[in-house]
């Protein structure tokens, strides 16, 4: 079965399989940056009480699902959405939108996602690929994170999309309903909304837990860390946050370089209102993320681990949590031109 | 980040596939550049995993000195918690935590040990006698 669809890989799952969707009815106007920018892709939340590997869960993007939600409602464009109790049932509506010639969207667990490492396969549920048709008993799959695209048999792809855990896709589905041509207009508009929305999610989530509050919050804590929790226990965690912050499907230092491309991008669109000075300020705040990473190996690698050590590092965080309110209430005090 | 600072440290992902970065160039602007990995996340994640390392191996100890059923040893080596265990079989986390009992283990029916090797991706005699195949 040959279906029009063309894999492109990117840096994240989810903006990468919003722009792949998307693609062809936007006439490649919806990049990567574009669609995480719209999606309000950017955030930061510290859920202790979520546990991944033992260790607290740190997010870096948005809500699973929210960037596809919000990058199609923002250009007008239905959302088909829909979860599963039965595997077979989930099966058949995945073989029916094939019938009709429809790339999907799945959210998958990547643990047992065979084309993955071995050392890379964690039980984190919010992966997302693009289902684009079936051979025989095979699945077509493009992993927006993979240079090529993959094969899954049916049995494999049911288990990632019924994977269980925190986050458990449910057979998790999605694509995008009747899209006309979009035009630069409504991509002007979708552009002003997801950068408000994102100003509310990093400067204005009540709590400490979640945006810039959530940062500062986070470096006060790893001060206390050393005593807390011990050498070797803060030595994980900084090793899990560094994970989240890098690695395929999270990427925190990538994603603040994402926005400062989306921020170039939208310079295009909307001249005028200095989006190109202020996507500098996210350039910079990606990089203070990345020496913050390096210090952090420095102490899982037993390197550093003075209580000074540790001081210096919810320092950094401190400081990126300061350049980014900076950089959001610029954003929200455009006046768009 | 610039475009020739992205890192090109070899990780085992990277030699199934390079990772897209957005990087600037020398005018400033952004663009794709394909990294092979990092050397600071790769040794994140070999942290991770020498943890993971010594939870299996302090499992199979205590399975060999019969503290504990070899589903202690499947969930550390599955990386799962009893809550993805559950999950997985559909059996209750009370269950599980008797199941986790040598002398209840042993007299668990075929059925339910099916359960659990589905969980765990392997036969039930290999779940009996704690035997992993590499993969």
């Amino acid at each position: 079965m040959e279906i029009d669809f063309e894999h492109r890989q990117a840096a994240h799952c989810e903006s990468g399989v919003t722009t792949n969707l998307l693609w062809n009815a936007s006439g490649g106007k919806i990049t990567e940056p574009l669609a995480f920018g719209i999606g309000a892709g950017l955030f930061f939340a510290y859920i202790p009480f979520i546990k991944v590997n033992n260790g607290p869960a740190i997010a870096f993007r948005t809500m699973p699902g929210h960037i596809f939600s919000r990058t199609c409602k923002s250009l007008n464009i239905p959302v088909v959405r829909q979860k599963f109790s039965s595997k077979e049932k989930a099966q058949l509506f995945l073989d029916e939108c094939l019938d009709k010639r429809k790339p999907v969207g799945c959210q998958v667990g990547v643990y047992y996602l065979p084309y993955f490492p071995k050392e890379y396969r964690f039980h984190f549920n919010a992966h997302n690929l693009v289902v684009y048709g079936k051979e025989g008993d095979n699945y077509l799959v493009s992993d927006p994170i993979m240079e090529g695209t993959n094969v899954l048999s049916s049995y494999e792809l049911e288990r990632v999309r019924f994977a269980k855990g925190a986050l458990s896709p449910k057979g998790h589905i999605y694509y995008p309903g009747q899209v006309s041509a979009i035009s630069d207009e409504q991509i002007k508009q979708a552009i002003k909304s997801g950068i408000k929305k994102n100003v509310f999610n990093m400067l204005h989530i009540p709590g400490s837990f979640a945006g810039v509050s959530g940062i500062k919050n986070t470096g006060n804590k790893i001060k206390k860390w050393r005593d807390k929790l011990g050498l070797e226990k803060s030595g994980l965690y900084l090793a899990q946050m560094v994970r989240m912050q890098e690695e395929i499907g999270t990427g925190g230092g990538g994603f603040r370089y994402i926005y400062g491309a989306f921020l170039q991008e939208s310079d295009i669109y909307l001249p005028g209102n200095q989006l190109g000075e202020i996507s500098g300020i996210f350039t910079k705040a990606g990089d203070m993320w990345r020496t913050a990473a390096v210090h952090a190996a420095g102490i899982y690698k037993g390197r550093l681990g003075s209580q000074n050590d540790f001081n210096i590092m919810g320092d950094y965080l401190l400081e990126i949590a300061a350049v980014e309110k900076a950089a959001f209430e610029t954003l929200k005090k455009i006046k768009w031109q | 980040m610039k475009k020739d600072d992205v890192p090109q440290d070899l990780s085992s992902l990277g030699k199934i596939t390079k990772e897209v970065c957005y990087a600037t160039d020398s005018n400033g602007k952004y663009v794709t550049e394909l990294s092979s990995g990092w050397d600071v996340k790769i040794t994140a994640l070999d942290t991770a995993w020498g943890d993971i390392e010594k939870r299996i191996a302090s499992a199979k100890q205590q399975v060999l000195e019969k503290k504990a059923s070899p589903l202690l040893f499947f969930m550390e080596y599955r990386l799962m918690d009893i809550g993805i265990l559950a999950g997985y079989t559909g059996f209750w986390k009370w269950q599980i935590k008797r199941h986790m009992k040598p002398e209840v283990f042993s007299s668990l029916s075929e059925k339910k040990l099916e359960k659990y090797a589905e969980a765990f991706n392997i036969q039930v005699n290999d779940l009996k006698n704690m035997t992993v195949h590499g993969d």
